[in-house]
């Protein structure tokens, strides 16, 4: 089994705010995040693919297909908009970077398993830097990401 | 447990081809990497060490030793080198990252009898990278 990461990046902009809590308690859970006007973020995504070398390749999965799943699903999605606003998904949902790599998670796992690359390869992981400083993975439901 | 890493770097070039597939198939799997020519990376290798601390020393193992195997077994042989031609295990194995952090493994994991290897972790560039835990 190898595991292979592609890095990507994406801008956008947000805003942390329950609609359960009152103003009181949302400036007081997320500060300066609860700020009306929103603010942003350079995101940078890791996506893990893991599987076998394909003997024929040398490879474990097509940069290109996976380039054009992320670009598809991720990044023409997320690039460039307001996630409460703009997303269908952070309509009803905060979109803490959290809720944002569970989110990039379950919109590629399907797609990157539906594209047939041999030996098996699968989505392992999505890790999402919100900052230099801050960044979350997730690896499905309890899954625990391969130690780094 | 604790786990030491330790960083290396070295340059080299290589081709993606495949002699099984004709010319028009191994343009359309590997793209420009298939370039007659070949083409070169700097590449960034990380290696894991897994063990307990010496209570005398205080270190999970000499970084020297490490440092030593690293430079002896993979960057003598890589750096500064057109991985087709002149690392015998890519004469007939496609030099992809995953094939050399695969290579990168086997020849380390001989030689590493101070300590256990946990991870291999190769960069061709700083947005794409493989790992492999030997399994």
């Amino acid at each position: 089994m190898i595991y292979l990461t592609r890095r990507y990046r994406f801008a956008a902009s947000h805003r942390l705010h329950s609609d359960a809590l009152s103003a009181e308690e949302n400036a007081r859970v997320y500060g300066k995040c609860n700020n009306p006007y929103g603010h942003g973020h350079n995101y940078v995504l890791e996506v893990t693919v893991a599987g076998e070398v394909d003997p024929a390749t040398g490879m474990v999965y097509d940069l290109g297909a996976l380039d054009q799943t992320v670009e598809l699903e991720v990044l023409e999605r997320f690039d460039h908009i307001h996630l409460n606003l703009d997303a269908e998904r952070f309509r009803t949902q905060v979109p803490t970077t959290e809720n944002l790599c569970i989110e990039i998670y379950s919109l590629l796992r399907p797609k990157l398993e539906a594209d047939g690359q041999p030996g098996s390869a699968r989505l392992a992981s999505v890790r999402l830097e919100e900052t230099n400083s801050n960044f979350f993975e997730y690896a499905g439901g309890s899954e625990t990401p391969k130690a780094r | 447990m604790i786990y030491l890493t330790r960083r290396a770097e070295f340059s080299a070039s290589h081709v993606y081809h495949n002699p099984d597939l004709s010319p028009e198939e191994n343009r359309r799997v590997f793209g420009k990497c298939n370039n007659p020519h070949g083409h070169g990376h700097n590449y960034t290798v990380e290696v894991t060490v897994a063990g307990e601390v010496n209570p005398t020393t205080g270190m999970v193992l000499d970084l020297k030793d490490l440092k030593k195997v690293l430079e002896s077994e993979v960057l003598q042989l890589m750096d500064h080198r057109f991985l087709n031609k002149e690392v015998p295990a890519f004469a007939t194995k496609i030099p992809t990252t995953e094939n050399i952090a695969l290579e990168i493994w086997k020849l380390l994991a001989s030689k590493l009898d101070f300590a256990r290897l946990h991870r291999i972790r190769l960069y061709e560039t700083p947005d794409l990278y493989v790992d492999y835990y030997g399994d």
